[in-house]
């Protein structure tokens, strides 16, 4: 692990929201994927997926998050009947990517939610950082 | 010094913001999978601290992992709302503790300009 300096209630919800954003972007280019054909199954848009690992600060014992990278579906292309659409192939077929709408949606608002509940603990924890130092 | 001033609240608001930070990376880590929620058993870590102080216990006492109500199947074990609970709990408890803290050092500020 690099050298770099101890992480903070701040740092650490920082890194937090930056995965949570990393996580909706994800969700959104997939939806906005959803629907996109192409003329043969390699070419299908696959959905994207964040995966997120825990990092843990030894000397300040919390515990941050960060994505580690992103990685596509395994699933398979749809493959639909079409033959009067431009992209279609010999046989008259195209293949859609298979995005699930619905939980492409629910993936948005959780995480939503998460980055929701970390504003706010920021909030409670900045807002008694400050009380403290302002006590004489 | 310290303890003799504050007594046993000195100790006690150093672990309420430890606990602030543990709670606060539970609810970083709601979607990491296969993390394991932690926190602080207050009651057993002050004795510890209070312990220690004293110069007779040592070690990292007070780390509970949380058991869930539902284990989730990624092996993740936060639950949004009881560590939300949790931290408004623990924030409460914070502003009290403060509050002590606070009082104690205006007595001592009276006692010295001897209003």
């Amino acid at each position: 692990m690099p050298e770099r300096t101890p992480m903070t209630l701040f740092s650490m919800t920082t890194r937090a929201m930056s995965a949570q954003m990393v996580r909706m972007n994800a969700a959104t280019s997939n939806l906005a994927n959803a629907g996109s054909v192409s003329s043969t199954e390699e070419g299908a848009y696959r959905p994207i997926r964040a995966v997120f690992a825990t990092e843990l600060d030894r000397a300040s014992g919390l515990a941050g998050v960060t994505s580690s990278g992103l990685v596509r579906a395994e699933t398979a292309a749809t493959k639909r009947y079409d033959p009067g659409h431009p992209l279609a192939n010999a046989d008259g077929n195209v293949f859609e990517a298979p995005v699930d709408e619905t939980s492409e949606m629910v993936e948005i608002m959780e995480s939503a939610r998460q980055y929701q509940n970390l504003v706010q603990a920021l909030q409670t924890a900045k807002q008694l950082m400050l009380e403290t130092l302002r006590s004489q | 010094m310290n303890e003799r001033l504050f007594g046993i609240h000195g100790a006690a608001l150093t672990l309420r913001s430890e606990r602030m930070g543990v709670i606060a990376s539970n609810i970083a880590n709601a979607a990491t999978p296969g993390y394991k929620a932690r926190d602080i058993d207050f009651n057993a870590a002050l004795d510890a601290r209070l312990d220690r102080s004293r110069g007779t216990a040592a070690g990292n006492a007070g780390i509970v992992w949380r058991n869930p109500t539902m284990p989730s199947m990624d092996g993740n074990t936060v639950e949004l709302n009881r560590e939300q609970v949790a931290f408004a709990e623990n924030a409460v408890a914070y502003s009290a503790t403060l509050s002590f803290v606070q009082g104690k050092v205006n007595t001592i500020t009276r006692a010295l300009k001897g209003e």
